[in-house]
């Protein structure tokens, strides 16, 4: 069988196994809708963690990022994993016991105050939908390359699949099938690396395989070196000229924001008890571990063998694959100086190659040399990621309307079964939405995901650990800390970033800092903007400081939907 | 009661502050400013710091949770506030 004919077989497969997960796990009460009834086993709930967290970027873009960034790179593996270390410790048990669906849900409460649930609901909203966005056409350019589908048809497809059982499932279907886009993902994700550090080194644990020696006997990692040097390129184990500060910097402002992000929090809703929440972040990462752990090793090797591949070797002669990723144009060569031979090179006068650093992941079995089922598992792997994604973000979305928005503010009265139904028809609203977005995308979708994480961290995290740790944190400490957080935050980032019309240019950042590293520093001001007005207005009502002292003790939780008060 | 209570908080606390030391300790100390000083050094063929930056500081997370999720599960039993 040929490559296209496995692809079929595959993903046809896999989309059949999520369909039939999903009718076998419909949900039939809202608390089912939005938090699976609350009864997710911790182990279960990690790996559907894991799955929502891990989007088509995680699966496909950054270990591409990663092979041509080198140990810079380390920044996306530290700051997309650390960020649950403060998950499991200062957020997730506390926000399982307070016992409600929704990040709005706790702000509106702890704070006691409409406008704050309102801001909340607005950040949580514009968050989702910039995300999700990605991903859907992420679905796009995976159909469109591997199916012979045009890339519309492509976010059609997409949109269908998850209409159907996101609708019909809510968070229950949805939990099921991330269960399941996992296992498929993450067997896409190790097989071929397995594959390729076997081939490479002999070592088939690729997180080991690339600090092994080669077949010459040379460490791996230190012919990578010799060969970027040759090159002109930056070692590939050192951080070289790049600056300390802003890798410090970014890194922190995505552990930040993956703590703040509304999709991840509202998961460890789901789970029985105080305990579970605390143990389901474990698995969350362990999971998430397998993968990111996994990446660096195929960011490595994808790079050795791309330079032994091409590196001064002759047109005429390259393999199958250098052709057909030169069809889609993500990957080109021209012969400046007419030798017939590659050079590829970090001198940007003399290099006669460029390659779009997302086909890393796709490209790297053919690299290999792997057979033609390794290829389509790829593919399977990569849309089950960018799917489980967009389901849990859709989920966010659907929530804030139909509860935070309808229930809580609109129409309060509104019966369970017209919240059910309300929930229903703002999810199919939301995927349409978020499906023409995506048929469309602005050209600046990477910039705007920069401007998610810096909102989440410099906005909803101070907030949530400010309600959780500091008892006379009050309505209008919080507001202020937000609001300065958000307006600073977006503010650098609209300036300092060209796709988005900005005028500044890297030579102004700040203490060299980027936008996307900016969210740290925001959510440095929101904490102090938020203790110093707290200390010189009114303090907060008695029965909000018991709110706050309940919430610190695990006994009573009971399911998600009312408080107890000890 | 009251006290038994601030108790319990306190070695939250105190173990919040632990945990989170060796999470800053591990990953912006070894994985990025200590970094390159500490490829001098070599794990097999890893220089320590890049090992650090793209392996070790990752396992160490996860080791952090359960240590965290151990310490407070035995917490909560000893002030009798777990869930039963």
């Amino acid at each position: 069988m040929d490559t296209q004919l496995w692809t079929y077989v595959l993903v046809g497969a896999t989309f059949l196994i999520y369909i039939i997960v999903a009718i076998w796990s419909r949900a039939g009460s809202t608390q089912e809708f939005y938090v699976a009834g609350g009864g997710v086993h911790p182990v279960v709930n990690g790996m559907a963690t894991a799955a929502d967290w891990m989007s088509a970027a995680s699966f496909l873009s950054m270990a591409g990022l990663i092979s041509f960034m080198g140990f810079r790179g380390a920044q996306y593996l530290m700051g997309w994993t650390g960020g649950y270390v403060l998950l499991a410790l200062l957020l997730a048990p506390y926000l399982r016991k307070f016992g409600k669906y929704t990040v709005p849900d706790f702000i509106g409460e702890r704070y006691y105050s409409r406008n704050a649930r309102l801001v909340a609901l607005i950040c949580a909203l514009f968050v989702s939908f910039t995300y999700v966005v990605g991903q859907m056409k992420g679905v796009g350019v995976a159909f469109a390359r591997f199916l012979n589908v045009s890339f519309e048809n492509g976010v059609l497809i997409g949109i269908g699949i998850v209409f159907f059982y996101a609708v019909l499932g809510g968070m229950k279907g949805i939990t099921y099938t991330q269960v399941a886009q996992y296992c498929v993902l993450i067997f896409a994700f190790t097989v071929p690396a397995i594959f390729i550090s076997l081939h490479m080194t002999g070592n088939p644990v690729p997180q080991l395989g690339f600090g092994s020696k080669g077949r010459d006997g040379v460490y791996l990692l230190e012919k990578l070196n010799q060969l970027s040097a040759d090159l002109g390129f930056e070692e590939y184990t050192t951080l070289g000229k790049n600056s300390l500060v802003n890798m410090f910097c970014i890194t922190a402002a995505l552990m930040f924001g993956t703590a703040g992000l509304p999709h991840v929090i509202v998961r460890f809703f789901t789970v029985p008890r105080v305990r579970d929440a605390r143990t389901s972040a474990g698995w969350a990462l362990l999971f998430i571990a397998l993968l990111y752990t996994t990446a660096p090793a195929v960011a490595a090797f994808g790079r050795t063998n791309l330079i032994n591949t091409v590196a001064e070797k002759p047109y005429a002669g390259v393999p199958a694959w250098f052709t057909n990723w030169e069809r889609t144009g993500l990957l080109a060569f021209t012969d400046k100086n007419g030798d017939g031979k590659i050079q590829y090179l970090a001198d940007t006068n003399r290099n006669e190659l460029t390659i779009d650093q997302d086909i890393m992941v796709l490209a790297n079995p053919e690299i290999a040399g792997l057979p033609e089922w390794v290829v389509a598992l790829v593919v399977a792997g990569g849309l089950a990621a960018a799917l489980s994604t967009a389901a849990g973000l859709l989920l966010v979305i659907s929530t804030s309307i139909s509860h935070d928005l309808l229930k809580k503010y609109l129409k309060p009265d509104i019966s369970e079964r017209g919240e059910l139904w309300a929930a229903r028809i703002s999810i199919a609203v939301a995927v349409f939405a978020a499906g023409l977005a995506g048929l469309h995308p602005p050209g600046f979708v990477a910039q705007v995901v920069a401007l998610a994480f810096g909102l989440a961290a410099s906005s909803f995290f101070p907030a949530i650990i400010l309600g959780i740790f500091d008892k006379r944190m009050n309505r209008e400490g919080a507001m202020a800390g937000m609001i300065a957080g958000i307006v600073f935050t977006a503010a650098y980032i609209l300036y300092f970033t060209p796709q988005l019309g900005g005028p500044g240019t890297s030579e102004g950042f700040w203490f060299g800092i980027s936008p996307e590293g900016i969210g740290t520093l925001g959510m440095s001001l929101n904490f102090t903007v938020s203790i110093l007005v707290s200390r010189y207005t009114s303090p907060v009502p008695a029965e909000i400081q018991e709110l706050t002292e309940s919430i610190r003790f695990p006994r009573g939780a009971g399911e998600a939907h009312d408080i107890t008060i000890h | 009661m009251k006290n038994s209570k601030t108790l319990y908080w306190r070695k939250n606390l105190s173990y919040l502050s632990l945990l989170l030391a060796v999470w800053f300790i591990i990953s912006y100390g070894a994985g990025i400013l200590f970094a390159e000083f500490l490829n001098h050094f070599h794990l097999a063929g890893f220089p320590l710091g890049f090992w650090f930056a793209q392996q070790g500081s990752i396992y160490v997370f996860v080791v952090l949770i359960f240590v965290y999720v151990f310490l407070m599960n035995r917490l909560d039993r000893a002030f009798d506030v777990d869930e039963k």
